[in-house]
């Protein structure tokens, strides 16, 4: 499985700049709400954070899951669930999200790592696929209509989530919680040793790793953070339907992925920001969205497989002549 | 009225035959996956958009042209194999020796494409296609009342797939695709044509899903949707059966087909996921799939 870009390391050099960049979109995001539109920019970090953890796993293990909205709009449905009805703070509704999302991963990740490469791939989507079918029969979901109405509450009996700046401020810190989460498990040795699986698996056995527990502690750990962005994303717009457990929606988060590089920190974030600003404009036109999402994934496969950050980083790292 | 098992004979029969006609469309899909995964090692996501293309074709054939359903039924699957070779010249090629999982993501671009062009252009709403006059109204075989069409499109099936299994194992083309699929390098180096194989290979699987969307195009309406929610079920049927053989893939094709349409009589709420679950029990047993060989 090499299908991720290989990892520029991360030489001493870069550190220095990496932190400066880092700093800089940290205030970047923590001003943008007096530029934008609020819930636009929810809507991004929420679809960004999904990325990152769809990204885990694709970047970091190789392995490429397509179904991963089961893990998003399932966590949706529970915290939409836990806080409506049953009258729950938002934020342990949303851990209530990311404890669901975490029991889903274990089961398809279980199944899933039993085969490799593309199975892993048909798998992953069957068993999304059958959840969608399953929050489409069981009554709390409310079927087609989906769980309406959601109130935002007061986090933690103190910060009042229906002003849309403080629900700002509380979506960037999940956010940046889970980007940094990302971040330290893939620069942790429990990281290098899946990176190693993805370069190499069968190297990774025989040194005597236990491949298969790997995997599934990473696919968990993809999945509870796709539901940390699918929980927070049910008390931002205040629903939770169909549309996030559907296939379509395991696309969506995949071509995010491959747009902005995958593999890389940054590129999940990337290129959510342009799909989602894509899909903002095109919604009132009457241009189907789903023709342009295609033709991006073929120009991305055919063109630059390694994403927009993929070929930037490419172009920063490439050897200087000798002089 | 007789019953088995506390349910009405006739409704047993009836969603047998539904059954049998389901498994018949997951069979011949399920091969043509296998003969295009077998040589090009791509899974091919564009599968359930080509079936819907093969509906469609036949469907403006007839609304267009005039053209009737049996000329359409060898008409369309040409023409949707023409689109997927100058798919497969054009763009695919590109990605031999790649990871297989860009040739994943490659087709289902395409598919988002071309659903939703269609979508665009016809709008959700199935199209009514009428069967030809030959094969309009039914037969009474004593337990049960047997619409032509439906046993008509059980016997194509069964021909197609057995007619490709003979194709792939008895032929001389067939040979030569074994051989390449077992070591392309070799068959090239002694002289056969191997890139020209693999265009062939894949206009024979999508082929083969377009003569499946025509078959479908009188029993199910023809729209844009009707291939995307049918694809993910394949590819459980596939996960099940395992790529490896030819006869595996269409033998668990009918089988899975048959178990769904029994579930629809015995626990209806069960239908929609019964393969899913199928294939997550024999994830757990048989890893490799019931005829599959360990890669």
């Amino acid at each position: 499985m090499t299908i991720a870009v290989k990892n520029p390391t991360a030489a001493p050099d870069i550190r220095t700049p990496s932190l400066v960049f880092g700093l800089v979109a940290v205030a970047a995001l923590l001003a943008a709400p007096f530029a934008f539109y609020p819930v636009f920019l929810m809507n991004i970090l929420c679809f960004a954070l999904f990325a990152c953890a769809f990204n885990l796993l694709i970047g970091y293990v190789g392995l490429l899951s397509f179904g991963h909205a089961a893990f998003f709009g399932g966590a949706a449905y529970f915290t939409a669930h836990a806080v409506k009805e049953w009258g729950w703070e938002p934020l342990t509704g949303i851990l209530l999200g990311v404890a669901g999302a975490a029991g889903i991963g274990l089961v398809v990740g279980f199944l899933a790592i039993r085969r490799q490469g593309i199975y892993f791939s048909m798998i992953t989507l069957a068993l999304g696929q059958m959840f969608a079918f399953i929050c489409l029969q069981v009554p709390f979901t409310h079927g087609e209509d989906g769980i309406q109405g959601v109130p935002r509450g007061r986090m933690l009996g103190i910060f009042d989530l229906s002003e849309p700046l403080t629900m700002y401020y509380v979506t960037l810190a999940i956010f940046l919680f889970g980007f940094f989460a990302i971040w330290r498990i893939v620069n942790s040795p429990f990281g290098n040793i899946l990176k190693a699986i993805r370069e190499n698996e069968n190297r990774a056995v025989s040194l005597g790793y236990r491949v298969d527990r790997y995997k599934l502690g990473a696919f968990v750990m993809s999945a509870a953070l796709a539901g940390l962005a699918g929980g927070t994303k049910a008390i931002i717009f205040q629903f939770a339907t169909l549309t996030d457990v559907q296939w379509q929606m395991s696309g969506e988060v995949i071509l995010m992925t491959l747009l902005g590089g995958i593999g890389t920190m940054v590129g999940p974030v990337v290129g959510a920001g342009l799909v989602v600003t894509l899909q903002h404009y095109l919604a009132a036109s009457d241009f189907p969205v789903t023709v342009l999402i295609g033709v991006i994934f073929v120009i991305c496969v055919l063109v630059f497989r390694k994403g927009i950050v993929g070929e930037i980083l490419a172009l920063l790292n490439r050897p200087s002549k000798k002089v | 009225m007789n019953t088995i098992f506390g349910v009405p004979a006739p409704a047993l029969y009836g969603q047998v035959l539904l059954g049998l006609i389901n498994g018949s469309f997951y069979a011949m899909l399920s091969l043509g996956l296998a003969v295009i995964f077998g040589l090009l090692r791509i899974i091919n996501f564009a599968h359930g958009a080509q079936y819907m293309l093969g509906a469609f074709v036949a469907y403006l054939l007839l609304f267009y042209g005039g053209v009737a359903y049996w000329p359409a039924l060898i008409l369309a699957p040409v023409i949707v194999a023409g689109v997927a070779i100058v798919i497969e010249r054009t763009m695919l090629r590109r990605l031999y020796g790649l990871d297989p999982l860009y040739g994943l993501l490659l087709t289902f671009g395409l598919a988002l494409i071309i659903e939703g062009l269609f979508r665009y252009w016809f709008g959700t709403s199935g199209k009514p296609y009428a069967p030809p006059a030959a094969l309009t109204g039914g037969v009474n075989l004593g337990f049960m009342f047997l619409p032509i069409y439906r046993g008509w499109v059980v016997v194509a099936s069964l021909a197609v797939c057995i007619g490709t299994w003979l194709l792939i194992e008895k032929t001389r083309l067939g040979a030569y695709l074994r051989a390449a699929t077992e070591n392309p390098v070799m068959v090239q180096a002694f002289g056969v044509n191997v890139p020209l194989l693999l265009t062939l290979a894949y206009g024979l699987g999508a082929g083969l899903a377009g003569l499946a969307g025509v078959l479908a195009a009188p029993i199910y309406q023809v729209s844009p949707l009707m291939g995307s929610n049918l694809i993910i079920v394949v590819f459980a049927v596939v996960v099940v059966g395992g790529m490896g053989s030819i006869l595996g893939a269409i033998l668990t094709g009918y089988m899975l087909g048959l178990l769904e349409g029994l579930t629809k009589v015995f626990y209806p709420e069960a239908s929609n996921i019964v393969i899913f679950v199928i294939m997550a029990v024999v994830l757990l047993i048989r890893p490799a799939g019931l005829f599959g060989r360990e890669a």
